[in-house]
Order: structure tokens, then C-alpha cells, then sequence
């Protein structure tokens, strides 16, 4: 090998962090970095400088009191499931792995919660916890995989956030560890803390704040019975009201769904879950509780979803047809996955009186992209999920599919809406930070950044565009009459 | 009645300039909470009305002075309510007040605190910048979650001009049973009852009695009535607010009431000879002349924090001290809202 700067760097950095961790856990041969090179959105690769896999959180405070002395920017990667290159390695980077702080430290049945390293996957909390009839609530598609940690700095949210929360709403405690290596506590063993909610800030901030290493995480009894109903629509604006008509009878269901006719019809060819391919768009909608409560609710549910126009409902019969009606929805990503060689998955939550507007101008954009789109949605919370077909090598398609992309975030906003509900910027969505956040805004983001990480070490260059980055991506997407950035130069 | 956003914006900037610290006030039914400050008050109460509330999309947001009362009766209405039932300390108070104080009530572990249900604010921050964050969706991850940042802050990092809240169905059936109990069994009792998924919605235990409030479906109320056992408790509402609003005989004192945040079942501690655990244990409401350094050292061992919720006689600090650590970020926090730390200095730490 020959010696770049870059080498000598690595090599040096090498040297410090193998003071400090087993030689083993400090990687630097190209086949060793090449599986840290993206997260879920492999569009987007870079190979870290090093990747580094402490053991705990006193190695992730030497680690990152190295990282600050040496001035060298650092990328936390939970389980890099995440889909927006939140965790993308930078080039000239540490990847700090934190997938062996991987041990539940303690599951209290007495207090509902447990205490767990965040390298701990999103489903193992509930298997420790269902011996003792609780569970954790947030249940992302990608639980088996995803870790707390991550899910912490994404703020994720699942099937059952309309009724349970997503993580900010589920969490009691966390440790960090700060860009220079301090480890902070935030909350307390109660259900508040002193001070800001720093809990809440650091919910969702991708990152940028600080490393989490240690989560406490709030448990929930598990439902004596959950029960969904499946409801076939020919329209799909008919669905949309459906979804508002169930709300207005003051039901809130535990998880409220709506797929489209290309996801269903991807879903029903992938897994068999059932569904009726002919439908316009399917609902399904789940109440949990009492024996007693679920049967009342759910034939309030049925009746609605009938009133509202749904050419049919089925309530599952058994736990295996319930299982089959979830494992569709559940699927649909990886299910739109086998009919297009590349997919591309948006996340922007609307206001959910627009779905049917959108949904009209997501089928004119896609008209107008020539790219197929299938479109998801966590109805209950109006959070969108598009899923844009393309084939990454047709020269073109994947500029055409984050053109797309884009137009549908920026659309969201126009609506009221937000270009993420709950998978990150990232440096994916970057750009339409600038369409969704005025100047003042965005510098007060990096001001509360500079709080917590003066030197900007922290995932740099992720989240929260700089100004002059909007004021670039402005001068290629003035609207009429309404420029965002007038008072900044432009190049 | 109205928008006053173009007003209090110019109070805030001349303020500014001036480095002159202001006191932003609601109903000023909280004043008692935190450290007092020596401020010029900056009234919010005018600046009020609701701005939209979607029944169907579960979302209210209001102007910061809009009453609390007209909140909670334009929601009534509707068959909906404000999840984490705000206690209402003295007539006037404002919904954009009881964001900022961060307080719940009874119900608060099963359906939460404020920052549980703030999806966006319109706010000024010490610069007299009017800033928006977060919206009127359910989720939002675009930047730092600045909006639920303001709960609880007590209105030391912005002025809160607007919220928008989740809101959400009133339980169609309610009831309180009250069973005879000891304080240790009565503790055993909660304990059991949060680990199966019964409706609770309250739990406390006042004088030799332990309350279960019950909410949800009619069926799911019943079925556990019938399993708990105990006496069904007439006009039940008015115990919770009064337990909420602490107009029940147990806060009518002048000695110090501490508010103790604990781990559920932290058995009773020492400085708890007069006490009232609510949040099924989780919140405990103590009476005390116990040191406040003695009090809030066997509280930290047991995982909590301790604050003075009213002050008697005595000079305690009502907030525990801030690991230094987490001092000094709180202080740069403080600092990038506003710069010249005019905005209710020193209630929530030391400046
Ligand atoms: C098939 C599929 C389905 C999905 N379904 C959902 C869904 O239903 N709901 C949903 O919300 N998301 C979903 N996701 C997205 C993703 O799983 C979540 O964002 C998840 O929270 C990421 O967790 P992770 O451990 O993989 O984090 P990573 O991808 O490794 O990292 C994500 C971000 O968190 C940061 N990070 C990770 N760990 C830490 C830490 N300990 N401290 C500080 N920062 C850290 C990283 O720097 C990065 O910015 C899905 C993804 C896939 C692939």
C-alpha cells in the first residue's frame, strides 16, 4: 500500500484507538470497511477512514475523547437499517459501531421498563419483557433488525403510533456520551427529569447531539386481545374518509393502515396474506384491549368501515389470519422490492384531509417522471410512505427517481406536511430541509448543535443543511414569488 | 382577544436591546413554580383564540393565551379532551401556560405529559425572532424537536405564541373504585394492576384509601370493576381535579409541599411520614421539614429528583441541582435562545 496522507492518518489513528480497545475491534483493510460503506439507502457510499466496535460506554468515551482530540468527525451506526444515509460513513471518518453494546442491563417488571445498551435490537426488548406480560410499544417494519439506538436517533415510529407513541413517547431515560467524551445522564427513574427535556431534543437528532449508550426504555402490559379488520375499497378517496369516519366515532384504533392497488396487489404476490387484488386500496385497522372492549370496538369498526363504503370487510377469525392480514403490510417493502430491480422509499407525513390530493399529484408526477410508484401509508398518522420503482442501471432513472422523490417532499410541505415523519434527513432529504425550514430556523438547529458539539464532529454535514447549501439548492428551485433565501449570495 | 404576534414581537426585540428581562405570563396561576424572578411580566393572556382544530385529524392548536377553560370546552364538545389533563392552579390559566409548566395530570402515566402531545410551536426567542417549529402532523422528525424542547421550559428559552397539540377522544366510560387499603398493601395493589392491561387511568392513595380510576370502553370498565372489587365512588370527577388542583384537605398547609419523582415502586421512603402517592406511585406529593438536602439525597438514591412545589418557610432551591455537566449544557441551551438571558432568568436553574 502506498502511503496517501491518508493512510498515515489512518494508521496513526489506528495506533490511539488500539491504546484503547483490543486490536481486533479497531478495523482498517478495505475488505473489512467495505460492509459499513451505506446504511439502507445504498444509493449513497462512501468507505469510512476506520470503523471502530467498542465494548461499552467507558470505550465509546475513549473513543470519542481520541475523535476530539485528533479533531477526526465520528458517525454512530446502530444496525444501519436506516433509510436516509443518516448513518453513511464519511471518507475521512471514524464509523463508531455500537453493535456490541448489544446486553439488556435490566428488565424491571415492577417500574414497567428496562434498561438496555443501545446496540440491543428493537424486538429482543419485547421478548425479554413478554415473560412478564410487557412489551415495548414502537414496532418498526424493521424491528428484528434495527437497534434501540438508532431508533432513538431516528425518534421511529411503527403500526401502533397512533394509539402508543413513537420512541420520544416510550423512552425514560438515556445516557450520552458527548463529542468530548463526557457521559451525561437525561431523565431520571421517575417519569420526568430536572431541567429541559433533553430526552425529547435528543429523540430523533440523527446522531448529531451526542452518542446514546445506555436507554431506558418504558414497558407496556401486553393487550389481552388485538383484532384487525380488513377493508376493500374501489376508490381510494372512499379509504381516506374511512380513516376520518372511524376517528370522528372516537375510536382510536392501535394501528390504522391504508396500501394502494400496487403495493396490496406486490404484498399479496410476495407473502399470500389474503388481500383482494381488485380493491382500489385496502384498510386495515386494529383495535387491542379487553376481550370485552375488542369485540364492541371492533363491530363499531366494522359497521363504519361499511357506512364509510368499503365493498368489503373481513375481521381476521383466528391469530394466524391476523398474523397473515399484518405480515402484507409488514412486507411491503421488501414485496415492492421483487417487482422493480431498485425502489426508493419517501416518508412525508401530510395532514391527512390531503391524502386524496396527494395521492392525485403523486399519480400525475409519476405520469410525468415515467417511473411506477406504490404508495403505503400509516393512515392513522398521516405519515406517507411513496415507494418510487426505478432500476438504477438504466442511465438516468435513479437522477429521475430523487427528482421524483423530491417533488413528493416538497409537496408535503405545501400541504402542511413535514418531508419526514419518521426515517430522518439524513443527507438524503438535505436539500428540502431548505423548502421546509426558513434561515432563522435552521440557524437556530446549528446553534443548538454548536451547544452540545463545538467542533462540529458529530455526523457533520448531516440533517441540517448550511445556509449557503439552501441558498445553492434555492437558486435551483425558485417558485414563483417566493424565494427563501433572498439576502444570501448565490454561486 | 386576538393575534398581538406584531406586539409582543417589538416588546421582546426592545427588551433585547435593552437587556431588560421580562417575565412572560399566561393566567399567572403558576408564579409559585420555579425560582421567582425579578422581571418585568409580559403578558400573554390577549394574545388568544384558536387558530383550527380538525376533529378528525386529532389536532388543536391555539394562541398561548387562549384559557384553558375554552380549550377544554370547545374539545368537550367535540367528545375529545386534552390527554394529559392540565392542572389548573387559580382562574385564567392559559393553555400556552400549562405547556410551558410541563405539568400532568393524574393520568399522566397512561396518557402523558404535554411534551407528550406538543407537535408544534410558534414561538419568539430572546432575540424577538419568530420562529416555527414542528407542525400539525403526528410525526415529524425534519430538525432538532425543538417544539417539545418548550415543555417544561417555563418560558426561559422563547416566548410560546401558538401550539398544536394532538388531542384526543374522551374514554366513552368512566369510574373511580375506592378500596380500603394500607399504604404498603395499597402500593402491592398498583403495582399488580399496571402489570396487566387493565383501563387504568388514576391511581393514588390518600388517606388510609386507595382511588383506581377506570377509563375506556364501557365492557373493559365493567370486566374490571368486577375483578378489582371495592366501592364505586360517586361524582368520581371531582376527586381527580381536586387531587389535580390540589384543593383536597392533604395540600392545605403552609409547610413546604415537595414534589417527588420516583421509580413506581421505590418503597416509602423516610422523608415520606406525610405523603401522597399518585401516578400509581410514580409522583409522590410529600409534606415535609425534613433538610432539602437530606430529602433530596435519599430521593436521588432511589432514582428520583425532589422539588419544591410550594415553598413554606425556608430557602430551598426549588429545582435539584443539575449534575455540572449537565449545568453548563443547560446554560449553553439557554444561551443560543437567548443570548442576553432576558427571558425568565433564573427560574428553572441558577443563571
Ligand atoms: C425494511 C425496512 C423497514 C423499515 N420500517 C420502518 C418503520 O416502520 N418505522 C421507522 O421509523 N423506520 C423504519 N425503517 C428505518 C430504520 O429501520 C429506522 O430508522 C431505525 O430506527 C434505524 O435503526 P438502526 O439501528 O438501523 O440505525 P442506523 O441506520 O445504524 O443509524 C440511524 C441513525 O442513527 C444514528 N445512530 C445510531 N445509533 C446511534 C447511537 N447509539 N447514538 C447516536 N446516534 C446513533 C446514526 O448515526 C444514524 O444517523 C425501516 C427500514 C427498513 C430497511
Amino acid at each position: 500500500m502506498s502511503d496517501s496522507p491518508r493512510d498515515t492518518r489512518r494508521r496513526h489513528l489506528a495506533r490511539r484507538f488500539r491504546q484503547v480497545l483490543e486490536a481486533e475491534y479497531v478495523l482498517t483493510r478495505e475488505s473489512e470497511l467495505r460492509p459499513y460503506e451505506c446504511d439502507g439507502l445504498p444509493a449513497y457510499r462512501h468507505l469510512p477512514l476506520i470503523v471502530v466496535l467498542p465494548a461499552d460506554a467507558a470505550q465509546v468515551q475513549a473513543v470519542m475523547r481520541i475523535c476530539h482530540e485528533e479533531q477526526v468527525p465520528v458517525v454512530a451506526r446502530g444496525a444501519g437499517t436506516g433509510l436516509s444515509g443518516g448513518a453513511l460513513p464519511l471518507e475521512d471518518g471514524v464509523l463508531l459501531s455500537l453493535a456490541r453494546l448489544n446486553r439488556i442491563l435490566e428488565v424491571d417488571p415492577d417500574n414497567l421498563c428496562a434498561r438496555v445498551q443501545p446496540g440491543v435490537r428493537n424486538l429482543a426488548i419485547s421478548e425479554a419483557a413478554r415473560p412478564h406480560g410487557l412489551y415495548y410499544a414502537p414496532d418498526p417494519s424493521s424491528q428484528i433488525a434495527c437497534t434501540i439506538g438508532g431508533n432513538v436517533a431516528e425518534n421511529a415510529g411503527g403500526v401502533h403510533c397512533l394509539k402508543y407513541g413513537l420512541t420520544v413517547n416510550n423512552l425514560l431515560a438515556l445516557e450520552l456520551v458527548t463529542a468530548e467524551g463526557e457521559r451525561l445522564r437525561i431523565g431520571s427513574g421517575g417519569l420526568d427529569g430536572p431541567g429541559y427535556d433533553l430526552s425529547a431534543l435528543l429523540t430523533g437528532s440523527e446522531g448529531m447531539l451526542g452518542i446514546v449508550v445506555e436507554v431506558t426504555v418504558r414497558l407496556l402490559p401486553i393487550p389481552a386481545r388485538a383484532q384487525v379488520a380488513l377493508a376493500a375499497f374501489d376508490d381510494i378517496e372512499k379509504a381516506g374518509q374511512a380513516v376520518a369516519d372511524i376517528i370522528a366515532e372516537g375510536i382510536l384504533p392501535a394501528g390504522l393502515e391504508m396500501m394502494d392497488q400496487p403495493s396490496l396487489q406486490a404484498a399479496e404476490d410476495f407473502v399470500h396474506a389474503g388481500y383482494p387484488t381488485d380493491a382500489a386500496a385496502i384498510l386495515l385497522c386494529e383495535v387491542d384491549g379487553d376481550n370485552e372492549e375488542v369485540s364492541e370496538e371492533i363491530a363499531r369498526v366494522r359497521q363504519r368501515l361499511l357506512d364509510s363504503g368499503a365493498t368489503e370487510v373481513r375481521t381476521a377469525q383466528d391469530e394466524a389470519e391476523r398474523a397473515r392480514f399484518w405480515a402484507g403490510r409488514k412486507a411491503a417493502f421488501p414485496a415492492v422490492g421483487r417487482i422493480s430491480p431498485d425502489y426508493y422509499c419517501m416518508d412525508g407525513t401530510i395532514p391527512r384531509k390531503h391524502l386524496p390530493r396527494v395521492l392525485r399529484k403523486i399519480a400525475a408526477m409519476s405520469q410525468e417522471f415515467g417511473l411506477r410508484a406504490a404508495n403505503v401509508f400509516h393512515a392513522g398518522d398521516g405519515n406517507l410512505h411513496p415507494l418510487i420503482l426505478y432500476d438504477g442501471n438504466a442511465p438516468g432513472e435513479l437522477e429521475r427517481a430523487e427528482a421524483f422523490g423530491g417533488r413528493i417532499l416538497e409537496l408535503c410541505v405545501e400541504v402542511g406536511g413535514t418531508i419526514t415523519g419518521e426515517h430522518g434527513v439524513g443527507l438524503e432529504k438535505i436539500d428540502q430541509m431548505c423548502a421546509q425550514f426558513p434561515p432563522e430556523e435552521l440557524q437556530l438547529f446549528h446553534a443548538i448543535k454548536a451547544a452540545f458539539d463545538p467542533r462540529g464532529l458529530l455526523n457533520p454535514g448531516k440533517a441540517i443543511p448550511t445556509l449557503n447549501r439552501c441558498a445553492e439548492f434555492g437558486a435551483m428551485h425558485v417558485k414563483a414569488g417566493d424565494l427563501r433565501f433572498p439576502h444570501l449570495e448565490r454561486f | 382577544m386576538g393575534d398581538r404576534t406584531a406586539e409582543l414581537q417589538e416588546r421582546l426585540r426592545e427588551a433585547c436591546a435593552e437587556g431588560r428581562p421580562l417575565r412572560p405570563v399566561g393566567g399567572d396561576s403558576k408564579a409559585f413554580h420555579g425560582n421567582p424572578v425579578q422581571a418585568e411580566p409580559l403578558p400573554l393572556a390577549g394574545h388568544a383564540g384558536i387558530v383550527n382544530y380538525a376533529p378528525t385529524e386529532l389536532v388543536l392548536s391555539a394562541r398561548a393565551g387562549t384559557p384553558l377553560e375554552e380549550v377544554q370546552a370547545v374539545l368537550a364538545g367535540q367528545g375529545q379532551q386534552l390527554p394529559f389533563d392540565p392542572p389548573v392552579f387559580g382562574p385564567g390559566a392559559t393553555l400556552g401556560g400549562a405547556v410551558a409548566s410541563g405539568l400532568a395530570g393524574p393520568g399522566r402515566p397512561w396518557s402523558g405529559a404535554p411534551r407528550d402531545v406538543l407537535l408544534g410551536v410558534r414561538m419568539l426567542d430572546g432575540r424577538g425572532q419568530l420562529l416555527r417549529f414542528g407542525g400539525e402532523v403526528m410525526k415529524n422528525v425534519a430538525g432538532y424537536d425543538v417544539s417539545r424542547l418548550q415543555a417544561g421550559a417555563l418560558g426561559t428559552l422563547g416566548v410560546l405564541l401558538e401550539v398544536s397539540l394532538k388531542v384526543l377522544p374522551r374514554p366513552a366510560c368512566e369510574q373511580t373504585l375506592v378500596l380500603e387499603l394500607e399504604r404498603e398493601q395499597a402500593q402491592a395493589r398498583m403495582r399488580e394492576l399496571c402489570r396487566q392491561p387493565a383501563p387504568l387511568r388514576g391511581a393514588c392513595h390518600h388517606h388510609g384509601r386507595l382511588y383506581l380510576r377506570l377509563a375506556g370502553a364501557g365492557a373493559s370498565v365493567r370486566a374490571w370493576r368486577a375483578r378489582i372489587g371495592g366501592e364505586t365512588l360517586a361524582e368520581h370527577n371531582s376527586f381527580w381535579q381536586r387531587l389535580r388542583d390540589h384543593r383536597l384537605d392533604f395540600f392545605q398547609t403552609e409547610r413546604t409541599l415537595w414534589r417527588l419523582s420516583l421509580p413506581p415502586n421505590t418503597p416509602r421512603l423516610a422523608c415520606e411520614q406525610h405523603s401522597l402517592p399518585d401516578w400509581a406511585g410514580a409522583q409522590r406529593w410529600v409534606i415535609s421539614d425534613t433538610p432539602a438536602e437530606r430529602l433530596r439525597a435519599e430521593v436521588t438514591r432511589a432514582g428520583g429528583h425532589a422539588e419544591v412545589f410550594r415553598r413554606g418557610s425556608g430557602e430551598q432551591a426549588p429545582f435539584q441541582a443539575l449534575d455540572p455537566g449537565l449545568l453548563a449544557l443547560h446554560r449553553r441551551l439557554k444561551e443560543r435562545f437567548d443570548p442576553r438571558g432576558i427571558l425568565n432568568p433564573g427560574r428553572l436553574f441558577p443563571v
